[in-house]
């Protein structure tokens, strides 16, 4: 199973699709169930659907919209946004989702996440981890909420997910979110090599050809983008775009 | 007309979604006539085994579907738990399969390598090619997503119609006669699932 794991990353806000630039200015981009069948027809091999509004608001889960997509997907998907116990787990897989994202970045969430590895399974729990850049360009530990992370070392977080045991870890690069400038090679691959858990990295993608680099240069296990797989050329024109099945195959791990 | 057996484990939506895709319209029914009338059947289901048969019975549907598959000799389509409901028993759990397929379900060994369970992803499959349901796959091997803790086991392997590795070579799908049994999930596997799902359709 070498086949390079390439994951379009959508974001939801009040059941529109958005796109976001450093986590910010989001952007409609169109309607999920129109996005999630244009991804049918291009073969992709799985999404991760992350609900902005429910994560930063705390809003409530949007378990009508959820159920539309997975009854649409003909993929695994995987959903986050607000979840924050297992009884929404529970809601969110009986939906037809195969995969739950889990916003671990205040210290809180680690005893959920354990909880939450030991009812569904490592395989069912995704942790994502938001790192960004300090005011003295040290990458940290990010959060939305205004309670901060005791641990600020992205390594040393990654270690605590990974003995968590959390199925994968995805690492989401605030400052690059949107920019279309690449990923930070050299961070992924830094975090990618501290565990042993797969990592999914994201921020920064521009085209196939950072796809390649990050998966080929580094210890990632997924490459995920937003941007790339919604905007076309330089004015950023919505177009939801996938390589096929052929230039996927081509990037050998 | 196709039935999708419901007997209220998980969301059946994008099963009948791709059928539709395919131009099949495909009802989602517990009710008797409808099953006992539907050229095909299609018995899904994710959970647990003993909820599987438990909620068999407690539908009252053991029974109409054993008209319907082992008289009637409607073709039908097991998927994943509904797959493995089809065979005599399971190490899941302590209720008796449907035992329509002599076999059994096994937990993943993993004393044998060091596999993680539930074995969860897309994974290639070894195929019979001339079985009905893999014909024209659009490649070789053509690849299923997977979701599952336990596998089929087989004394007489001619049921086996495809083997997948994970740890070690296991069966992914069985037929006997007009019964169909997959572990991966088409409605899950683009493609690859719609070829399996046109397949089964074109089944006379």
């Amino acid at each position: 199973m070498n086949r390079a794991r390439v994951i379009p990353i959508l974001l939801l806000q009040n059941s529109g699709l958005y796109k976001t630039v450093k986590f910010k200015d989001a952007k409609y981009v169109g309607d999920p169930i129109n996005a999630v069948r244009i991804f049918n027809e291009k073969q992709c091999d799985e999404l991760i659907f992350i609900d902005i509004l429910a994560t930063k608001k705390k809003q409530e889960i949007n378990y009508n919209l959820i159920k539309e997509v997975a009854t649409e997907c003909f993929m695994p998907l995987a959903y986050g946004g607000g979840i924050s116990n297992l009884t929404e787990i529970e809601n969110v897989l009986k939906l037809g989702i195969e995969k739950v994202v889990i916003n671990s970045a205040f210290f809180d969430n680690i005893v959920f996440l354990k909880d939450a590895v030991k009812e569904f399974a490592s395989s069912t729990i995704v942790a994502s981890v938001d790192i960004k850049k300090n005011i003295w360009g040290k990458q940290c530990v990010f959060s939305h909420s205004d309670k901060k992370s005791s641990i600020t070392d992205p390594v040393a977080y990654l270690k605590i997910l990974e003995d968590v045991g959390v199925g994968e870890i995805m690492v989401n690069d605030v400052d690059r979110d949107g920019t279309m400038t690449g990923y930070d090679l050299d961070t992924i691959n830094k975090l990618s090599n501290s565990v042993n858990v797969p990592v999914i990295a994201a921020g920064g993608c521009k085209d196939l050809d950072d796809i390649k680099k990050v998966l080929q240069l580094t210890h990632a296990s997924a490459a995920a983008a937003g941007s790339f797989f919604v905007f076309q050329g330089k004015h950023r024109a919505v177009l939801i775009s996938y390589p096929s099945p052929e230039e996927i195959n081509l990037i050998k791990k | 007309m196709i039935c999708i057996i419901d007997y209220g484990l998980g969301n059946l939506g994008s099963l009948q979604n791709m059928l539709k895709r395919i131009g099949e319209e495909a009802v989602i029914s517990s009710d008797k006539n409808t099953i006992l009338s539907a050229t095909k059947l299609i018995l899904p289901g994710v959970g647990t085994f003993d909820t599987g048969m438990r909620n068999l019975h407690s539908s009252g549907l053991i029974e109409i579907l054993n008209e319907a598959v082992l008289i009637q000799h409607k073709p039908i389509l097991g998927i994943c738990l509904g797959a493995q409901l089809m065979l005599n028993e399971s190490e899941e759990g302590t209720e008796k399969g449907l035992s329509w397929v002599n076999g059994k379900v096994v937990l993943f060994n993993q004393s044998v390598t060091s596999i993680k369970v539930p074995h969860m992803g897309w994974n290639n499959l070894k195929h019979d090619h001339s079985n009905p349901l893999f014909k024209d796959m659009p490649e070789n091997p053509p690849r299923f997503y997977f979701v599952h803790k336990y596998h089929f086991s087989f004394a007489e392997t001619n049921y086996i119609t495809s083997t997948c590795q994970y740890g070690y070579e296991f069966p992914a799908s069985y037929q006997k006669n007009n019964i169909y049994g997959v572990q991966f999930h088409p409605e899950k596997s683009h493609q690859f699932g719609i070829r399996l799902l046109k397949n089964f359709i074109a089944i006379k």
